[in-house]
């Protein structure tokens, strides 16, 4: 099975063991990851206004690189993920905005063919977690692992289609199939306040505060996320309990960490 | 409603495409907004505001760089109404005027430290400056 892969920004620099985990475990469970050439950064949030086009470029030539490949595309940070569907999502739906799209581009048309997948739902839909399992060598025991989902990752549904946005359980399945116990807990799709932190630290610790609150009063002994912005956040506002990646946790079951601390 | 208030409520409308008289004011959007409390004006108030054409506060209002774009409003909101959206074409409006920026590239070294996702600073960036 072979994916494009578009890694993002972050995942190039402050959260490069989100990226190389991710390959890793990839490489063990037979999906073939092939980084996008000449990327660039998907813009970090989507721009939900209709007459906006440039600053969704970047992501278009992205889904269009992985067409011309004739592949279907893998994603890991939430942010790009996000950023990245609901941009191929305005193309599908909305023609004024294709029309402008494709007049930017020197090449083909594009009108939104690409297939995205989150590597969760890489995991679950086409992997499945099931194999996933059988190739645990390194089981959490038991470990008590709190998912934490952010916004990002399921809002808005009508675009995302990742899970039930008010009750997910695609990290829990994750966990439980590496061994861990999945805790569920009331904040784990609020927000951590994500780049407010720049201009008000104050609402982000708030907000922060809040989800491992909640995750530690339901007795978590880690936070995994996807997102490098919800990580930091968390970890900036005092959380006393780890916070790492669903990479990290699965390189670690699948006994690949190592391996891949040396890259 | 003055025609310069009138264009600027149909240019919102048309950006966002939220159609504002969707709404039935049960304020869940506001009930479920994680900035609430640190907002002047509520998404349900940018929705109201905008239907009337008072949309002059809202351009002013600090509330328009508190909004997380966490996408809450928008999903629960029982109407489709989607406030968020509505949020980001104020907030377009506002700092699409020349020297309405609210960030600049200048202002970020202070903001950093050796920890921070680029994300957090391609996305502030996003949201605050034009």
């Amino acid at each position: 099975m072979k994916f494009s892969y578009f890694p993002g920004c972050t995942l190039k620099n402050k959260a490069k063991i989100l990226d190389v985990y991710a390959r890793k475990c990839a490489e063990v469970l037979g999906a073939e990851l092939e980084e996008i050439e000449n990327w660039q950064c998907c813009g970090g949030v989507f721009t939900t206004a209709k007459d906006e086009v440039a600053t969704k470029l970047s992501s278009v030539r992205i889904l269009k690189e992985a067409l011309r490949k004739e592949t279907d595309l893998v994603t890991v940070c939430s942010a790009c993920h996000n950023v990245v569907k609901q941009t191929n999502y305005a193309i599908q739906t909305d023609k004024e905005f294709a029309g402008k799209v494709n007049r930017y581009m020197a090449e083909d048309e594009y009108n939104g063919e690409t297939k995205i997948y989150h590597y969760l739902e890489l995991l679950r839909d086409v992997i499945g977690f099931d194999k996933v399992k059988e190739k645990v060598v390194n089981s959490l025991n038991g470990k008590k692992v709190a998912a934490y989902y952010g916004c990002l990752l399921l809002r808005p549904n009508s675009v995302m289609r990742m899970d039930d946005p008010e009750n997910p359980s695609i990290i829990e399945d994750l966990i439980r199939a590496i061994g861990g116990e999945a805790i569920v807990y009331p904040a784990r799709n609020e927000c951590c306040g994500g780049y407010v932190r720049l201009e008000s630290p104050e609402l982000a610790n708030k907000k922060s505060n809040n989800v491992f609150n909640s995750a530690m009063n339901a007795g978590a002994e880690v936070i995994v996320t996807a997102c490098p912005l919800c990580k930091y956040n968390l970890e900036k506002s005092g959380c006393e309990i780890p916070v790492v990646y669903i990479t990290e946790l699965l390189a670690d079951a699948l006994g690949v960490k190592e391996d891949a601390d040396e890259q | 409603m003055s025609s310069n208030k009138k264009n600027l409520q149909e240019e919102l409308i048309r950006i966002s495409g939220v159609n504002p008289r969707k709404c039935m004011r049960c304020g869940k959007c506001s009930g479920t907004c994680p900035a609430y409390d640190e907002m002047e004006y509520h998404p349900h108030q940018f929705v109201y505001m905008v239907e009337t054409g008072d949309i002059e506060p809202l351009l002013e209002s600090e509330s328009l760089y508190k909004c997380l774009i966490c996408f809450a409003c928008v999903e629960r909101c029982p109407r489709g109404v989607e406030p968020a959206k509505l949020v980001e074409a104020v907030r377009l409006a506002a700092i699409r005027k020349q020297g309405n920026n609210r960030l600049t590239a200048n202002d970020i070294p202070a903001l950093l430290d050796e920890d921070m996702p680029q994300q957090a600073i391609v996305s502030a960036f996003r949201k605050y400056t034009k």
